[in-house]
């Protein structure tokens, strides 16, 4: 492939080299997104050839998805959105004192799974461009409906504090514009309210903040970080992982197809992290520093992020923000991102493809080498990381939309976070609710529109039927297992 | 790039001869930005707005054309409310510039946020966004005129019209197509962006759309989508090839077609309200230089848009024009915010 | 990460069955908030268009109020619950400690600045909680803040809330 000649040039490498490094500090920092990240370097890049350009910039995009783990792992912080899920397992663990295992698990499933979607653009692409225009609004309601399904009922607990959180978060979710009527949901006239509540907000709010108001109650500690300082635990975990290739396998058939249709690296970790919890032997201990629970949204999130590369290569719609200024970045240099691009530029689209492969490569080389100094932050006393955690929430949480208003949601959302975590109301649905919601319910009110209110909209072909079957079964996954399991004992007696 | 060389001279010698003369006006700006700028885009990342704004910052770093840093920064919220508060409460200061777009009207009218444009202060407009009414190119329908009386013909909301955002540009459009369809509405099913738009169009989920050019040029390239008329009084003076057999001067306009319907769109610069007539200058000056530059040239042919560059004034008086148009289409729609 | 068992020991502040109701009481507030605005929007099925603007919150509305009474109605019956502890007294002051700073910063960065308010955050956390130096605290919150300006201001362009001082310095 020519591809890897147009890559391999001492200038191109450092250029990786920079982007991967810029984009771990912008994953890291939960005020910086990919998209940030790839806006702002854009016009930089103008005084590069385009294909130098693309590689330091799909490196930025490596980076942060690399680095989106490393805070949600440390401090219960999600850097950026997919790493939600990651904190479910992730944080525990390095409560545990198993930080380094989980930041290794997450850097080494996070390169799985974009491997095996750069693989499935390098063989598939035109294919799979086709697969993606079969999606109107009733096959991604169906969609959303499958991730919903896969994730839900998984609290232990009572099921109306389940419900609970579940409504809370949908509530929440329909503040704001309603895209299909365009009328102000639940605005009560104030300006701030317009945006609604954003995903990323509420999420540093219950996760961030509300962990540090746990810890400052239970005596100014994150309990048990003693990390090991040695890259002993990187080989000791890689020995560990190929146990779990199933969890592997499906999260990355998951994030793949996620990624293309587009219904992004979100949804996409929060199936992945739900489909574990279902098939696994140890289901019932995800939430408690479980390693497969960090495998399989970490994997999931990197095989959409770059499978959503695809669509916006081959037809021209981002799979994700960052994509979609990648996209404006393609414009201003001239290319068109269409169906034309891999026939008229051949150099270009295979320089980014052979970019993806060598980024991918070296960014978990640098990931790996990096998991010691990470997990020794966690060494830092208490009361001296505690305020700068703070801090940097309060960034982030200011500049999802540069207002003052989300930083004082933050502090309201911490406040949730502590005493919804302290009474048993699960978080996760809430937050689940709160990312799909409005999705959701756009393309069912669209689907609507289509077929003039008529619901059989929903099982009209064959794919649409099939995802909604899979949901369903899903759905009611306990009680066929108990139909199952009756059955099986019945019949030996 | 390819397109570079493919730039019609008519349309460069044209273009060149509009900037000369705004080169020419006396424009010697006394002010300069002391501190970065803002540039605001009531609008999401990767939409077209939000496309020329991240390809002025380009041009603006790529030559040096302002001391000071230029700052984009992204507020969508409330179909681009949150963007025009942010501005309108920041009067006088010279430090933050808007792009805008229909929804400069469209929004205030449709939900009743309190902003008006004359909170503002008109700088320039730097183009008129073209729309286009496109169909799937497996569709029977060469012309507008075939298409519209496939809808008259058909049953009342049989044709779905794709567009983005609701009670807003696409929508207006949609409504005046449906002055001419002997009373058979569409059924106008929003979405979140164009781009999105175009390919719901490809994957015949929809049946037609009045997406920009910019949003479907590449799947028209692709022989995937079929344009059938400009929404704009004459056709576009690009006439280099972007098909095999077309170039966007040979879609043929509306009124041509016998659709008398007419929209062109907004992509201007505003300033906030109040600032000195040196720091207008300032700025008029800095984006006659962005579009003097040959970058410019060859996004606006890509865009197929209509270069109608105005200033002051003139530009001024455009934009009133524009709102009471607003105005009347959307009453004429019942789009307006009710005021109980 | 629900399992936060109280260390601090000491007289309890309030049951988890009290936190119980209230929290279930905010909720129905809430879902009487969502439920009115609903209706002023239109909740039914339109004929062709399908459910209307309010149609999808109002229902949501009322399972939320559903699942609130159901935990409202076992948090009354519970006597046990009323055993439990939600926080012990010196725990919440521990909390308070931290959550009272919190406002005041969020409150005084409005107006000051994000970097030297989380400077003085900074300092002043570590000085009191840590028990540092003064002096530390204020290198370190420092040398946060600067680092954070280079980050967001210079290098990424990001802009953040800023005060009188960085205008003084021309930003």
């Amino acid at each position: 492939m020519g591809g890897f000649a147009v890559v391999l040039n001492p200038f191109n490498l450092l250029l990786m080299l920079i982007g991967i490094l810029l984009g771990v500090i912008i994953g890291v920092l939960p005020g910086l997104g990919g998209a940030n990240g790839v806006a702002i370097l854009l016009p930089l890049t103008f005084t590069m050839p385009p294909t130098s350009a693309i590689i330091m910039l799909s490196c930025i995009y490596w980076g942060a998805l690399f680095g989106g783990a490393i805070t949600s792992i440390l401090f219960n912080i999600p850097g950026e959105p997919w790493s939600v899920a990651t904190t479910f397992d992730g944080h525990p663990m390095a409560k545990q004192g198993r930080a380094d295992e989980a930041l290794t698990a997450a850097f080494t499933s996070s390169f799985v799974g974009a491997l095996v979607a750069v693989i499935l653009i390098t063989f598939l692409a035109p294919l799979v461009a086709k697969f993606a225009l079969k999606f109107g609004p009733p096959e991604f309601f169906a969609v959303q409906f499958l991730t919903f399904a896969s994730f839900i009922g998984m609290g232990r607990g009572s099921p109306f504090k389940t419900l609970a959180s579940m409504c809370l978060g949908f509530a929440l979710a329909s503040v704001g514009l309603d895209t299909v009527t365009g009328q102000l949901r639940m605005t009560f006239g104030t300006a701030e309210l317009l945006t609604g509540f954003k995903f990323l907000t509420a999420v540093i709010g219950l996760f961030g903040i509300g962990e540090i108001l746990a810890s400052m109650e239970s005596g100014l500690a994150f309990a048990g970080t003693q990390a090991k300082l040695n890259m002993k635990a990187v080989l000791q975990t890689w020995k560990k992982l190929p146990q779990y290739w199933a969890t592997s396998l499906r999260s990355c058939l998951i994030g793949c197809w996620m990624g293309i249709t587009p219904g992004g690296a979100t949804p996409a970790s929060f199936m992945s992290y739900g489909l574990a919890k279902r098939f696994s032997k140890r289901g019932d201990n995800f939430g408690k520093g479980e390693i497969e629970g960090v495998i399989a949204p970490e994997t999931a999130a990197h095989a959409a992020g770059t499978s959503a590369l695809l669509p916006m290569i081959t037809l021209g719609i981002p799979g994700s923000p960052t994509a979609a200024v990648l996209l404006g970045g393609l414009l201003i240099w001239g290319l068109q991102p269409g169906p034309l691009l891999f026939i008229e530029q051949k150099d270009f689209v295979w320089g980014l493809i052979a970019s993806m492969y060598l980024g991918n490569i070296a960014g978990l080389v640098i990931v790996l080498t990096c998991v010691p100094l990470f997990a020794a932050i966690l060494r830092v006393p208490f009361s001296a990381i505690a305020p700068a955690i703070m801090v940097i929430c309060a960034v982030g949480a200011y500049t999802i939309n540069n207002a003052m208003f989300d930083v004082w949601m933050m502090g309201m959302f911490g406040i949730i976070g502590y005493v919804f975590n302290k009474l048993s109301y699960p978080l996760p649905p809430l937050v689940l609710a709160l990312v799909l919601g409005d999705m959701a319910e756009s393309s069912f009110r669209q689907s609507m529109l289509m077929s003039q209110g008529d619901l059989s909209i929903f099982w009209a072909n064959g794919l649409v039927g099939t995802i909604f079957g899979l949901g369903m079964i899903l759905l009611f996954w306990p009680v066929i297992q108990w139909v199952i399991s009756k059955a099986l004992t019945a019949k030996p007696a | 790039m390819m397109l570079k060389h493919l730039l019609a001279p008519r349309s460069l010698l044209l273009g060149a001869a509009v900037l000369a003369a705004l080169a020419a006006a006396p424009v010697q700006a006394a002010w300069e930005p002391t501190r970065p700028v803002t540039l605001l885009i009531p609008a999401g990342t990767g939409g077209g707005a939000d496309q020329m704004a991240r390809f002025i910052d380009g041009i603006v770093k790529k030559h040096n054309l302002m001391k000071q840093n230029l700052i984009v920064v992204n507020k969508a919220g409330g179909a681009g409310a949150e963007g025009f508060l942010d501005i309108k409460s920041t009067p006088r200061d010279p430090h933050k510039i808007i792009i805008t777009l229909s929804n400069l009207f469209t929004t205030p009218l449709a939900t009743g946020t309190p902003f008006n444009w004359k909170d503002l202060t008109p700088v320039a407009m730097l183009a008129l966004d073209q729309f286009v009414l496109w169909v799937n190119a497996e569709a029977p329908y060469k012309t507008a005129q075939d298409y519209l009386n496939a809808v008259k013909g058909g049953s009342d909301r049989q044709f779905k019209m794709g567009g983005t955002g609701s009670k807003q540009e696409d929508q207006i459009i949609t409504v005046a197509l449906e002055r001419l369809t002997g009373g058979k509405k569409f059924t106008y099913v929003p979405f979140a962006g164009g781009g999105a738009v175009a390919v719901q169009l490809v994957g015949k989920h929809v049946d037609s759309t009045v997406n920009n050019p910019i949003e479907a040029v590449a799947q028209w390239r692709a022989g995937a989508l079929r344009p059938l008329c400009l929404f704009d009084g004459k056709r576009s003076i690009y006439t280099a090839k972007v098909t095999s057999d077309m170039a966007w001067s040979d879609i043929p306009t509306c009124k041509e077609s016998g659709v008398n319907v007419e929209y062109q769109m907004l992509r201007g610069i505003f300033a906030a309200g109040g600032i000195t007539k040196d720091q207008t200058d300032f700025y008029v000056d800095l984006l006659t230089k962005v579009m003097q530059t040959p970058d410019w040239r060859t996004f606006m042919e890509q865009g197929a848009f209509n270069q109608t560059i105005m200033t002051g004034a003139e530009y001024r008086k455009w934009v009133e024009g524009a709102e009471k148009l607003h105005y009347d289409l959307m009453k004429e729609a019942d789009f307006l915010a009710k005021t109980n | 990460m629900s399992e936060h068992e109280n260390s601090s020991a000491g007289p309890r502040l309030v049951s988890n069955r009290t936190m119980d109701i209230v929290v279930a009481l905010v909720l129905l507030a809430v879902a009487a908030v969502v439920i009115v605005d609903s209706l002023r929007l239109g909740a039914g099925w339109r004929p062709i268009e399908g459910p209307a603007a309010g149609y999808f919150p109002f229902y949501i509305g009322l399972l939320l109020t559903i699942s609130s009474v159901v935990t409202l109605v076992r948090a009354f019956l519970d006597r046990a619950g009323g055993e439990k502890t939600f926080v012990t007294k010196p725990a919440f002051r521990l909390v308070l400690a931290v959550l009272v700073p919190l406002v005041v910063y969020i409150v005084v960065l409005g107006f000051i600045g994000i970097y030297v308010a989380s400077a003085i955050y900074i300092a002043l956390f570590m000085w009191y909680f840590g028990k540092y130096p003064i002096l530390r605290g204020a290198t370190i919150g420092v040398a946060v803040s600067v680092a954070l300006f280079l980050m967001f201001e210079v290098w990424f362009l990001v802009p953040l809330p800023k005060g009188p001082f960085e205008e003084f310095l021309g930003y």
